[in-house]
């Protein structure tokens, strides 16, 4: 038995060797700014460059974007197919799939052969690029609220609430949704992630964002692109970290009595 | 007209007719049970009723108005779900709030109407819990307290007792039918639990396939069944195939020993007899009653009555009798007789259909 144990400490040991020393080489790397000691220069000339917070705050504003359009989009749709078309659930779930299938480069090429060119010219508008993030963002998005709405009894919910006079405002606004906040937290936060790293849509429609820059960024300077890394690699854990927490609060206050 | 009426009503799932000219005339403040197996209709009836389902055919009027095409929050009309259905990011008091400020009430009639309710459900200690912090009763009668609060005008029970556990559940349906004659509400419940529907109803709807079988009192429907599935649903019965003897006198031959009915039999050839268990007595050789003799097969002891198997030719028949501490019963393997009234025989044709169900019915007893 407690060889057995000693075994699988082991092997959790070196898996996380595996994942933790070229992080820490990474970190040590970026400590090294300055010559010949350890320093967090490389973040400070990271924070330091207008172009950073230009190009974070534009992404920022393009992930805020894609979430609100994406959950708007995607959970009357996914309500729709559990209370009214349940046959249509593996077409969904299907095509959900896509976007890991279509690499992005094809999707951009696609998005610029169909909107540049009257009577959809948007190639130059924000939307284009919102509309194409919500495509790749859609397989997450539709995964936590399809899990959210499994994990509520959606059908006795909104008839009980029926039954007491409710509108399908108030259904959605004061019963599904209130339901679903922890899967509605993780589809943004997968988002957010997802928006905030994205290259091959952001260069090819020419926005600068932050994804281009940390290439440019990588391409040009030794120690700053490590920095970035460490840096958001720490904003991708805190948001984890942020979906464990409300999880468990939430869990413990509204969602544990779902059966 | 009667306060809730159902007219010709038909629901068609494609080809298939799950209910078939439902009609019924409930009077205000009624409580009745639609009472049937699974599949016969009684749970599609009662959500065409409360509006989640549309009527293929046929009319539904709820105090004088047809709701037929009205939309499930226009129709005045509270449901008590299987699975509670309570909102679990609320707490007690917030679930009941729930109808009332849709409804819009003012804030200080909300909080007064939550106290009565809570009061009439006891549970005005719990009123701050979650429905993960209660138990299935508890959720189940803050489930109730949430569909009265807004003073709907039809109450519609679905099934609400059968997730729970036994004692919880006789103890609710006591409750259940307390709240009702308090609130004088007119009440649908639906159940597959007949001795639910027996103690609790005004009257019952007996279904099966989509149809009526048989509306009627709790009384009626046990003691005197208009079809031969409401005999063979309805308690526990003992079949026997008969020859009819002499169908004028209502002389009939069981396994080679004479039984005779109350009245004359319509049938000829052979025919099916009915016995309740409870009808049949242990050795009483009462005069002018039916008696046969058979072999104690079996002795099962269920709490307030033992139930005995007695062989008679080829057939088993079961008779209750009431517990007692020095109740004496005879070995199993001797010689018993059975004697039962000329009026508890009930007699019906011999029918294929009949047959399959009896088949099923005597697996159950």
């Amino acid at each position: 038995m407690s060889a057995r144990r000693g075994w699988a400490w082991l092997w959790l040991f070196l898996g996380f060797l595996y994942f933790f020393i070229p992080l820490l080489g990474t970190f040590i790397f970026s400590l090294h700014g300055k010559r010949g000691v350890l320093s967090f220069a490389a973040y400070h000339r990271v924070f330091a460059d207008p172009l950073f917070i230009e190009t974070f705050t534009f992404s920022l504003q393009m992930a805020i974007l894609t979430i609100i359009v994406g959950l708007c989009l995607i959970i009357p749709t996914v309500i729709w197919i559990h209370l009214r078309a349940p046959w249509a659930k593996p077409v969904v779930e299907t095509f959900s799939l896509l976007p890991f299938v279509i690499p992005p480069i094809v999707l951009v090429f696609g998005l610029i052969r169909m909107y540049s060119a009257p009577p959809f010219q948007l190639v130059s508008s924000r939307l284009l690029l919102v509309a194409g993030y919500v495509v790749l963002s859609f397989p997450y998005i539709y995964r936590s609220v399809d899990a959210g709405l499994r994990a509520i009894d959606l059908r006795g919910l909104t008839e009980a609430a029926q039954s007491l006079g409710a509108g399908w405002g108030t259904i959605m606004f004061k019963v599904v949704l209130p339901n679903m906040r922890v899967s509605l937290l993780s589809a943004a936060f997968l988002t957010f992630s997802i928006v905030i790293g994205e290259l091959t849509l952001a260069v090819m429609l020419a926005w600068p964002a932050f994804g281009p820059y940390m290439a440019l960024v990588g391409r040009d300077l030794a120690y700053e692109p490590a920095a970035l890394a460490i840096l958001s690699f720490l904003l991708t854990w805190g948001l984890i970290g942020l979906i464990q927490f409300a999880s468990r609060r939430l869990a413990g206050s509204a969602l544990g009595g779902t059966h | 007209m009667a306060f809730l009426e159902l007219n010709g009503v038909v629901k068609r799932f494609g080809r298939n007719a799950v209910v078939d000219g439902f009609s019924l005339a409930v009077r205000e403040g009624e409580f009745v049970s639609f009472l049937g197996g699974s599949g016969c209709g009684k749970t599609t009836t009662l959500r065409m009723i409360a509006g989640f389902e549309t009527p293929t055919e046929g009319t539904i009027h709820i105090s004088g108005t047809d709701v037929s095409g009205l939309a499930p929050n226009k129709r005045g009309v509270g449901m008590v779900f299987q699975n509670y259905a309570l909102f679990p990011n609320m707490t007690v008091r917030r679930n009941i709030a729930f109808g009332l400020k849709v409804a819009k009430w003012r804030p200080a009639e909300i909080k007064a109407r939550i106290e009565e309710m809570l009061a009439l459900i006891h549970m005005e200690e719990l009123g701050d819990r979650y429905p993960h912090q209660m138990s299935g009763g508890q959720q189940q009668r803050a489930s109730l307290a949430r569909a009265l609060a807004v003073k709907p005008k039809v109450l519609l029970l679905d099934e609400p007792l059968s997730a729970l556990d036994a004692k919880i559940r006789a103890m609710l349906r006591t409750e259940i039918r307390a709240i009702q004659q308090k609130t004088g509400i007119t009440t649908i419940y639906v159940t597959h639990d007949q001795e639910e529907a027996l103690s609790l109803s005004d009257r019952i709807v007996v279904m099966q396939s989509g149809r009526i079988e048989q509306v009627g009192t709790p009384f009626e429907i046990y003691n005197h069944p208009a079809t031969p599935f409401v005999a063979s649903f309805i308690g526990n019965l003992n079949i026997l195939e008969a020859a009819v003897v002499d169908p004028a006198l209502g002389l009939l031959s069981v396994e080679g020993q004479e039984v005779r009915a109350a009245g004359p039999i319509g049938g000829s050839g052979r025919i099916k007899l009915s016995l309740r268990p409870e009808m049949l007595s242990l050795n009483d050789g009462v005069p002018g009653a039916n008696s046969l003799n058979g072999t104690l097969s079996t002795i099962v002891f269920l709490g307030s009555i033992v139930r005995l198997g007695i062989r008679i030719g080829s057939r088993e028949l079961s008779l209750d009798r009431f517990n007692a501490p020095h109740l004496a019963l005879p070995d199993v393997g001797s010689s018993v007789t059975i004697s039962f009234p000329r009026e508890a025989c009930l007699v019906s044709e011999l029918d294929s259909s009949a047959e399959t169900r009896d088949s099923a019915i005597g697996k159950a007893v």
